[in-house]
């Protein structure tokens, strides 16, 4: 085999899966950074685990639809949650997150140890790190494979799925532009012209669960709560346009997915070791060392009124 | 359960019960460390601290390995997570003082960049020696199992020096995390304060790591502080309280899963402390969520009594189901609608008492005093009996209604 079916069989799908996944958690994590919700990935990507594990339980199974409503419910379960103590118990939200996420968690990892999972490939470690580098292509024979029906059938299921995900992300970004912008810059004009602030806001924070749930499948939650983050955060340092930002963090997330699977990949090979390292890993280590570039080097890094690195 | 009982009273082996006094005293000092952060609305900073330790332990494996040493030496993994943390602590306020990144974005990007970049060293430390490398996953979760005497020493001689050090610190910290304002207007340097409450929070997260995991050690820092936050308004019951709830859970966690080795600590200890933080939310007494609805419905029913003597005294018929049930479960009206005496005497006296505010708004120009007028206070409450009958005499004397 050539170095071109080497590449198709190992290398494609997983690169195209961590990209689309990059993708699908960057964009709503542009408007999540603006409005001081960024954390809330970092909630989900905790509760998904309780999500996953009870769904097993449940089915018995490690379907991919159950596991995914599983991890829906629990996210959704959790977002009701931190708004009810913050509501509640008056409590501010990072703390009424804090609260939440953890518990959640502590109960699935319980859950886990307590159920015979031994049968499944499911653990903690899993969870967390994902599995890219085993999404593979065994029927690609080389780029030819792209139009080969057979092999095509054989592609993961991960792809689709977070394809499906990335798209449909991508759309409601574009369909819902105008009031996502009104209400995260100023939500008071926007309640003021009849928008329903309070449902984008939701919207919002059901689109970054499904974008997290989706990708956790394929990659691990390492990677959600990176790629929430870190692409829209360097792209803010860049730009003071929205749409711009958006752009940005596309760009910057895809880089991300590429150069870091190729340096999980390859890297310690170049440095004469024999075998890989964590993709999922090395993907939000190389996501956070652009954002330190950009922290030093953003043209708009500093705040309005303050002088750059002033 | 007797496990678990010998557990509890430290009676199942010295390691056990060097153990649970570790977690009772980590508890204690996580319980007190977070209260601090929880009032400076900081809580989410134990985040990021507590996942930028993984590189450390896997940078600090790697260094005793390369100087040939075990590797596996508690005390070193331990060192080398706190100089990650403290490196990650720094970043994210660099991040969020120099750059126009808010807190939460800086917390988020050095958790998962800091966690990303220590699972890619725990996957090269996989590659290089198999046998050797077991147990550094254990950092994330927690475990006691097969804890070494030396380890369970290190954890309880750490929670003690912490919980020394927040004895030491507490009024400073108490201050700036109240009013950091009135702090600094006292000459108090409330960014040395905030330092040196970071490091008690990363040295609670650094002795945690091996007993309750990275992941989960910064529940033991947010949860019993939120709890004790229903019990008292008060700064110092807040913290002692958290404490105790802090360590009780640590305690008992760890007597549980001493006693039940499937049962790993660090969940069990979380589990533990929300399971009191739920309790705290539904039944701590004023900001409960029990006691806030009955004295909701509280408000609610003198409103209805209030608007149902109202009625009597205009005559105007009450159609309100609740207005009729609580007016005539005191007796105020007949079971058929009509007011008792007592009815009419309490309507009346309500009437007057609207008189008398009236009055009292136009004498008085403190709004202080009738802006207190919400419908529901008694005019006795405001106002002294001299000042009342002064209005009763503007009022002039009482008629007979219909005579």
């Amino acid at each position: 085999m050539s170095m071109g079916a080497d590449f198709v069989q190992f290398s494609l799908t997983p690169i195209l899966i961590g990209i689309l996944a990059a993708i699908a958690c960057a964009l709503p994590g542009n408007f999540l950074i603006l409005r001081r919700q960024a954390l809330i990935g970092d909630a989900i990507s905790h509760v998904v685990l309780p999500g996953i594990v009870v769904a097993f339980l449940v089915t018995g199974t490690i379907a991919a639809i159950p596991m995914l409503l599983g991890a829906g419910a629990a996210a959704l379960v959790a977002v009701a949650l931190i708004e009810a103590i913050k509501r509640l118990g008056g409590i501010e939200p990072g703390a009424a997150m804090g609260v939440v996420f953890t518990a959640l968690f502590a109960g699935g990892v319980l859950l886990l140890e307590q159920s015979d999972t031994s049968r499944v490939h499911l653990d903690v470690e899993h969870a967390l790190m994902g599995n890219l580098e085993t999404l593979i292509w065994f029927q690609a024979e080389g780029w030819g494979s792209l139009a080969d029906p057979a092999a095509l059938a054989d592609l993961p299921p991960e792809l689709l799925r977070i394809a499906v995900v990335a798209l449909a992300i991508a759309v409601l970004t574009v369909v819902f532009w105008r009031p996502l912008k009104l209400s995260t810059f100023d939500e008071g004009f926007a309640r003021a012209i009849g928008l329903p602030v309070s449902v984008i806001g939701l919207g919002l924070v059901i689109a970054a669960a499904v974008a997290a749930v989706a990708a956790f499948d394929a990659v691990g939650s390492i990677i959600v709560i990176a790629m929430f983050i870190c692409p829209p955060a360097t792209a803010r340092l860049m730009t003071n346009s929205l749409a711009a930002q958006v752009w940005g963090s596309v760009g910057f997330a895809t880089l991300s997915a590429i150069l870091g699977y190729v340096l999980a990949g390859y890297g310690p090979l170049w440095l004469g070791f024999d075998s890989a390292v964590s993709a999922a890993g090395m993907i939000a280590a190389v996501s956070g060392l652009i954002l330190g570039l950009a922290c030093l080097f953003g043209p708009h890094r500093g705040r309005v009124g303050v002088a750059a690195g002033g | 359960m007797s496990g678990f009982l010998d557990a509890l009273l430290l009676q199942a082996g010295y390691n056990a019960a060097l153990v649970a006094i570790g977690a009772a005293l980590l508890g204690f000092a996580a319980g007190t460390a977070g209260t601090f952060l929880f009032l400076r609305k900081r809580a989410l900073v134990s985040d990021a601290v507590a996942h930028a330790t993984l590189p450390g332990v896997g940078l600090a494996f790697l260094v005793m390995v390369a100087l040939g040493g075990e590797g596996r030496n508690l005390g070193g993994l331990l060192i080398g997570s706190a100089l990650s943390a403290w490196a990650g602590l720094l970043l994210v306020e660099w991040i969020a003082r120099r750059t126009r990144l808010a807190e939460d974005a800086a917390i988020g990007a050095v958790l998962s960049v800091f966690f990303g970049f220590g699972v890619v060293l725990l996957t090269v430390i996989q590659t290089l020696d198999r046998g050797r490398q077991a147990g550094l996953e254990d950092f994330l979760l927690g475990s006691t199992a097969g804890m070494l005497f030396q380890d369970a020493v290190i954890i309880a001689t750490g929670g003690a020096l912490v919980v020394a050090a927040i004895w030491v610190l507490r009024r400073p910290m108490t201050l700036v995390a109240f009013d950091a304002g009135y702090a600094t207007a006292l000459g108090v340097d409330t960014r040395r304060v905030d330092l040196a409450m970071m490091g008690l929070v990363m040295a609670v997260t650094v002795i945690g790591l091996k007993l309750v995991g990275l992941i989960l050690v910064v529940a033991l820092l947010i949860i019993p502080a939120v709890t004790a936050r229903f019990w008292t308004n008060r700064v110092e019951v807040v913290l002692w309280t958290a404490g105790i709830l802090g360590g009780a859970s640590g305690y008992v966690g760890a007597a549980l899963s001493a006693s039940a080795p499937d049962l790993p600590t660090g969940p069990i200890i979380v589990l533990i402390a929300a399971g009191l933080f739920a309790l705290s939310l539904l039944f701590a007494p004023a900001r409960g969520i029990l006691a806030a609805a009955l004295s909701h419905r509280r408000f609610q029913a003198r409103v209805h009594r209030r608007q149902g003597l109202l009625a009597l005294v205009r005559s105007e018929p009450i159609h309100d189901p609740l207005t009729l049930r609580i007016l005539r479960a005191e007796g105020l009206i007949r079971p058929d609608g009509v007011a008792t005496d007592e009815g009419r005497a309490l309507a009346a006296k309500i009437a007057r008492d609207e008189r008398r505010w009236d009055v009292a708004r136009a004498v008085h120009q403190d709004t202080s005093l009738t802006g207190r007028y919400d419908g529901l206070t008694p005019i006795e409450e405001v106002f002294t009996a001299d000042q009342i009958a002064d209005f009763d005499v503007r009022l002039g004397a009482p008629h007979a209604v219909g005579a």
